[in-house]
């Protein structure tokens, strides 16, 4: 076996040069400072990221579903309601193997149709998926950093399009419990039906909508592991690779089966993430009940009077 | 998420106004969990015999390469819908895989397989773990008597035959062998099994241009040794060529 070369590993202290002569806290703190737990604390931000970007986009996909599923002109119908059933009855780890390589697949056809003309051979050759080199998603020779953005990219929207479906639902529920009363009070009011719908529907369903939305983050949370089917190296990944047993040949901390240690401090990260969550989502209801003629809205009313 | 598309599109469009030949750069794909053949170093980079391998490659038939590691799974789904252009990821050329993909000339000699266990196990009655989509995987099937276990990543059939799931788990000699010197609990048990025939570069099948720079590449490592230099280095137990 070759002996595993002293690679300045560490920047961080200054006493890791020589781990081998390490013990304790100061082994640990070598450890847990290598570039491979970098990786892994990046990918903390990774996931937060997708988390931030996919829950406005889901919610807006969402509410475009469920406009479209109440509209009076009926394709634009049948085309909310099409996609609400689709994609809330397709399992969602088929959708993110499948969907994802074709719509990869799909954005190189349309770029290979636009860009290579004059190109004879044809795209399917036996099994390989084979476009031109300019129409290649990312290009083959773009860095790797533009290709883990495309693939970051892919995710959002995957996530965006399952949980929007689901928003949509969710939305839909909530724009038909707003009472009637109200809707006919701002048409006797001489409101078109737009002013109706964005004045007087738009702000008070919400309440309404939260429990479920509130469930769908949740959901949302725990569906990131999902992100490595797609390529990224999620927080899932890491620490299953960085719990497997080392061997002191590969590297300079070995150490045996450490994953439990690594999926224990996952459990605290989700559970401390969606405790943090449950009290921000309280406090939304909160502020979103005062006023509303619900029961909770007149609770409200009557602790203040 | 109109605007991430266009922004992904701006972002490839700028791209290829560098427009170059085909495989300017080219995309190796890897596991990074399978010591010493490839794995992840502390430093988070892909290091190993085909690390050391495919930058000589690279550097001999004059590409530019990329690494980029790959679940094992989906190894083969991601090389021909295109998201890299080779696997060099300790993977046996078989007829069964030469249906889906090409391969280079083989860069190892057939490799070694061995049994490790806990304790003395008489494997052909045994429950044997082995990675999934691998020739052991393969052999162990087709073992009369002995059960097959199968799981995702190299490390995980260790942890299995460790934690008493499995009796033994099959895998390349070189990948279990400084598993059995750094911990006492297990050991290579029985005699090797031969079966694979040597490692290879796989690439997609209409990428001949790309499979005949690699074998060229690879027989000028062995015609001038380097090759072997590496094999001793890494792999001390396999056959040199």
């Amino acid at each position: 076996m070759p002996p595993h070369p002293t690679r300045l590993v560490n920047f961080i202290f200054s006493y890791c040069t020589d781990p081998a002569s390490l013990e304790g806290l100061q082994w640990l703190s070598c450890y847990l400072t290598t570039g491979k737990h970098m990786s892994m604390y990046y990918a903390f931000g990774t996931v937060l990221l997708l988390l931030a970007i996919t829950a406005p986009v889901a919610l807006a996909f969402g509410f475009g579903g469920a406009s479209a599923a109440r509209s009076h002109f009926a394709p634009l119908r049948w085309f909310g309601k099409a996609y609400i059933a689709i994609v809330r009855g397709i399992p969602d780890i088929a959708f993110f193997l499948f969907f994802v390589i074709a719509l990869d697949q799909g954005f190189e056809f349309i770029r290979h149709k636009i860009k290579c003309p004059d190109w004879q051979e044809p795209v399917r050759q036996g099994n390989d998926f084979v476009v031109c080199t300019a129409a290649k998603l990312p290009l083959g020779n773009a860095p790797q950093w533009v290709h883990e953005t495309y693939g970051f990219a892919l995710a959002v929207l995957t996530f965006a399009i399952v949980f929007g479906a689901f928003a949509a639902n969710v939305l839909f529920g909530a724009m038909r419990a707003v009472p009637h009363g109200q809707l006919e009070t701002a048409e006797a009011y001489g409101m078109s039906r737009r002013q109706t719908f964005w004045r007087i529907l738009v702000p008070q369903m919400w309440v309404y909508a939260l429990p479920g939305l509130s469930n769908l983050w949740m959901v949302l949370i725990k569906a990131t592991p999902l992100l490595f089917l797609l390529g990224v190296e999620d927080i899932v990944y890491w620490a299953r690779e960085l719990g497997g047993s080392k061997q002191p040949q590969f590297t300079d901390y070995p150490h045996p089966d450490w994953r439990m240690w690594y999926f224990l401090a996952l459990l605290v990260f989700y559970l401390a993430f969606t405790k943090v969550s449950e009290v921000v989502l309280d406090r939304i209801m909160a502020r979103l009940t005062h006023g509303q003629a619900t029961a909770a809205g007149e609770a409200q009313r009557k602790a203040a009077a | 998420m109109k605007n991430l598309i266009l922004s992904t599109a701006v972002l490839a469009l700028t791209g290829s106004m560098a427009m170059a030949e085909s495989h300017s750069v080219v995309r190796l794909g890897t596991e990074g969990a399978y010591p010493p053949y490839n794995f992840i170093n502390d430093a988070g980079e892909v290091d190993g015999f085909e690390r050391e391998l495919g930058d000589e490659l690279c550097a001999r038939a004059e590409l530019t390469c990329e690494w980029v590691t790959n679940e094992w799974d989906s190894i083969i789904p991601n090389l021909v819908s295109g998201n890299y252009d080779a696997i060099i990821a300790g993977m046996s050329i078989t007829d069964e895989r030469k249906e889906v993909i090409d391969f280079s000339e083989n860069y190892t000699q057939p490799d070694p397989s061995a049994f490790l266990a806990m304790g003395d196990v008489d494997v052909t009655t045994a429950v044997v773990a082995a990675q999934a989509s691998t020739i052991q995987a393969a052999y162990v099937a087709g073992m009369e008597g002995a059960t097959l276990l199968e799981f995702a990543t190299p490390d995980e059939t260790v942890a299995a035959v460790k934690n008493g799931e499995a009796d033994a788990v099959l895998a390349d000699k070189a990948f279990l062998q400084p598993i059995a010197e750094s911990d006492a609990e297990v050991s290579i048990i029985g005699e090797d099994v031969l079966i694979g025939g040597g490692i290879g570069l796989g690439v997609r099948q209409s990428d001949t241009e790309l499979r005949d720079k690699f074998t060229a590449a690879i027989q000028s490592m062995k015609a001038d040794g380097t090759l072997n230099e590496l094999i001793v280095k890494w792999l001390p137990d396999s056959a040199t060529f």
